[in-house]
């Protein structure tokens, strides 16, 4: 074992910003995310020359990157990242922002993901996500990530025995978490009828089993819990925080990921256990990867999801408040922001600022990211723990 | 031939031709390596030379050791289905219009996790499957899987003809069908299940053993066709082009010897007249309105073939004119298979050794039956490649030139 990894002691997340989401938009990703720097510099009411770090996950900014950013919104940052992993990227900018924080790289650090979406973005930058989904997927039916999730799930439902209602339960209780939260596109509810009735996209998967993807974005600052005080700025205690790449590479088809190697490691640092977490805040585009999710972050065994999910409910005020906003699958995948989407709702309700359901006395939020479907998989998987102060 | 493809509905003339489309082709440029294999059918991917790992997707390293000295090497093909879809929706035009597509995901005898283009006979996952290399509409390679039991024609499968060019139902030309090959190839692609064939035939006088007999068959109509005269080819593609699936372009003119035997170039004039600048008088009168309807229905146009010969591939002295002539028609075909590359018609080359006809009557065995030339095209109709090389001596030429095509040189030249 290597060397004991120092904590995140001191470490403060605050001002949570959602920019709300459009289905389509013909505005380009700089606005988007210039939209959540305006809100973070107002949330916090300092001026955006106090920004003094900065971290962006976009899809969209091509040509730009994080480095175009700055100039194009007049930062002048000391520290400055770009994190290209998709649904991990907001758990990773977060515990780069962090240890940037703790180690004096920067004060304050914007932690911005956003993507806007033109009415052809998905095709386009499906096609050529990475080298191996453009030489050996794509090619094959151009199902983009419905196609990869298809395979997990059918293995996963074969495996381990997860029947339909088992998804559908938790797109249902999302729904409905989602009809409290103002920035949800998806405004009606969904019965378990009609998520099992629903057209097929890519078997066993049905459209309420695929994120649709919009333009938007979220964001929070990272800074010492000394300068949120003095910002008079509620505020989440980061306890520990993971990432992982390319997790058990040799497994014939993905059915867990890198939490599963480092979820001791993540409450060991938090001083906590899994019984201890009030909600979990996980990545869905599909809900299949919320199944591994709760069994890889240790709320169940492997392969025990199904029953988890029968035995337990995942409303804000269920057993087990999961995807608290209503989660990417009724809220809209707004690019890499639905990596970020997570961490501000868990922001949002352990500082008790909910913008929609709340959980009650939520102490410690788990929220969980999983990102880039590279050829077979995804390969980057992270996971961070905010609690209340 | 089985019956499991039933013969299509006749075109409703009202209707508009559908303009083509392509299944995507960008690849990148390591990646492309598989169609090294592919092309002549053979699933190859990359094994380490230093550490023996075999990996898929294609890479720039050993995933295992790091190292750069990776070969494409051919493989078992035997593997395990492990999960599977059936896609209702595509972002692409070509599969929407083809919905719904069946894919797999399959583990390899040899370890390695492959993304397929799913056979509908193949049983639910887990199942053990083949998959082989094919060649899809754009000419790209691409992976397939079987059912494990041995006899499944990927052109028996509906989805899957779309990789073949499958001659079942369509109209064919065999632009020389009075030679020999020309012959055999009238017979085999009407055993093959073509509707009818134009049987291409100039030089009226002649009479060869064998042509009353094709003449009389009952879907073969007799075209007359010169391809050295650009009049005849452009008189025939206006009256039947627009109906043509298959070109089969079988004409040839050979004559013997080296460079010294003859005096002047009237000899390398005709056969380039025939061989090379036939196959541009084709390809520019047929080549276009074929192009035009690459997506007419389950008897779109499809496909294109030359019977070329492996002395294309590196100057067999003996034939030296007649050499250099097939190697300007390769090259010609290569373009030809790049414009025609866009309304997803293959163009396929035959490169055989020597067939056992008259201009090689000095060359020893082993020497190619006509029959034989011609299930290697009807043979490369129902599967999925684009260069052919059938025989012993094609074969072998193909090996050399592959190890070392300095040493064939000189080898030929002896």
């Amino acid at each position: 074992m290597a060397n004991r990894i120092a904590n995140y002691d001191g470490v403060a997340v605050a001002v949570p910003v959602t920019v709300p989401y459009e289905r389509f938009s013909i505005r380009g990703a700089h606005w988007f995310i210039a939209r959540a720097l305006k809100a973070l510099v107002d949330g916090a009411g300092i001026s955006k020359d106090e920004i003094d770090g900065l971290c962006v996950g976009s899809f969209t900014l091509a040509p730009d990157s994080a480095v175009g950013l700055t100039q194009h919104l007049g930062l002048s940052p000391r520290w400055l990242d770009h994190v290209p992993m998709g649904g991990a990227s907001g758990i990773v900018s977060l515990r780069r922002a962090a240890r940037a924080v703790q180690a004096g790289d920067a004060e304050i650090v914007a932690c911005i993901a956003g993507d806007t979406n033109h009415v052809d973005s998905f095709r386009l930058s499906t096609a050529t996500f990475s080298m191996f989904a453009q030489d050996a997927v794509y090619p094959y039916g151009a199902g983009g990530p419905n196609t990869s999730f298809a395979f997990l799930t059918a293995y996963y439902m074969r495996t381990y025995g997860a029947k339909p209602e088992d998804f559908g339960k938790l797109c249902v209780a999302q729904r409905s978490n989602a009809l409290q939260f103002p920035h949800a596109l998806f405004k009606k509810p969904l019965t378990l009828d009609e998520y099992l009735n629903a057209r097929p996209v890519a078997d066993p998967l049905r459209l309420f089993d695929c994120v649709m993807p919009c333009a938007g974005a979220e964001a929070f600052l990272v800074m010492s819990e000394d300068r949120a005080r003095r910002l008079g700025l509620p505020h989440a205690r980061l306890r520990g925080a993971i990432e992982r790449h390319n997790a058990f590479p040799d497994d014939p088809v993905q059915h867990r990921g890198g939490w599963a190697m480092d979820r001791d490691r993540l409450y060991e640092s938090a001083g906590i256990g899994p019984e201890d977490i009030d909600l979990l805040e996980a990545y869905d585009d599909y809900p299949v990867i919320c199944v591994l999710q709760i069994e890889d972050l240790g709320f169940c065994g492997k392969g025990e999801g199904p029953d988890f999910i029968r035995r337990n409910t995942f409303e804000a005020n269920g057993s087990f408040p999961f995807n608290t906003s209503g989660g990417q699958l009724s809220v809209g995948q707004a690019g890499a922001a639905g990596g970020t989407l997570g961490i501000v709702e868990a922001l949002r309700q352990v500082t008790g600022q909910p913008l929609g359901a709340r959980v009650e006395n939520a102490r410690h939020a788990l929220v969980s990211g999983f990102g880039m479907i590279n050829f077979d998989r995804g390969l980057c998987t992270g996971a961070a723990i905010l609690a209340a102060t | 031939m089985s019956e499991t493809i039933k013969r299509p509905k006749r075109k409703n003339p009202i209707l508009k031709t559908r303009a083509p489309t392509l299944p995507p082709d960008r690849r990148s440029r390591i990646a492309l390596g598989l169609v090294r294999g592919a092309a002549m059918g053979k699933l190859e991917l990359q094994c380490c030379a230093a550490c023996g790992a075999v990996q898929y997707p294609p890479r720039e390293a050993c995933v295992r050791c790091l190292s750069a000295e990776l070969e494409w090497t051919v493989m078992s093909g035997r593997g395990e289905l492990v999960s599977e879809t059936t896609l209702h929706h595509s972002q692409e035009l070509f599969f929407r219009e083809r919905m719904p597509w069946r894919l797999g995901l399959v583990r390899l005898a040899e370890g390695v996790s492959l993304v397929v283009h799913l056979d509908a006979r193949c049983g639910p996952a887990p199942s053990p499957v083949i998959v082989e290399a094919v060649l899809d509409r754009a000419g790209q390679a691409a992976l397939v899987a079987k059912p494990d039991d041995g006899n499944t024609a990927l052109a028996d499968e509906p989805k899957l003809r779309n990789f073949t060019s499958d001659p079942r139902f369509r109209k064919v030309l065999v632009t020389d069908a009075k030679s020999p090959v020309g012959q055999a190839v009238v017979k085999a692609v009407l055993e093959a299940g073509a509707d009818l064939v134009w049987a291409g035939h100039c030089e009226p006088w002649k009479n060869p053993p064998g042509w009353p007999a094709i003449a009389q068959l009952p879907k073969v109509t007799l075209v007359p066709l010169d391809v050295t005269d650009t009049k005849s080819v452009n008189e025939l593609a206006a009256e039947l082009g627009f109906k043509v699936d298959i070109v089969i372009n079988t004409s040839e003119h050979h004559r013997t010897f080296g460079i010294f035997g003859r005096a002047g170039v009237e000899t390398a004039r005709a056969e380039m007249e025939t061989n090379c600048f036939g196959l541009l008088r084709l390809a520019q009168a047929f080549g276009p309105v074929m192009q035009s309807r690459g997506a007419d229905g389950e008897t779109s146009a499809v496909a294109w073939v030359n019977l070329l010969s492996i002395y294309a591939l590196s100057n067999f002295p003996q034939h030296a004119t007649y050499s250099a002539s097939m190697a300007a028609a390769l090259s010609v075909a290569q373009a030809l298979r790049a414009e025609m590359r866009v309304a997803g018609i293959r163009v396929v080359n035959i490169f055989p050794g020597p067939i056992d006809d008259e201009w090689n009557q000095l060359l020893l065995p082993p020497k190619l039956a006509p029959s034989a030339v011609a299930r290697a095209i009807v043979g490369a109709l129902e599967g999925s490649v684009e260069d052919v090389y059938p025989g012993d001596i094609a074969q072998d030429w193909l090996a050399r030139f592959r190890d070392n095509p300095k040493a064939l040189e000189r080898e030929l030249g002896r």
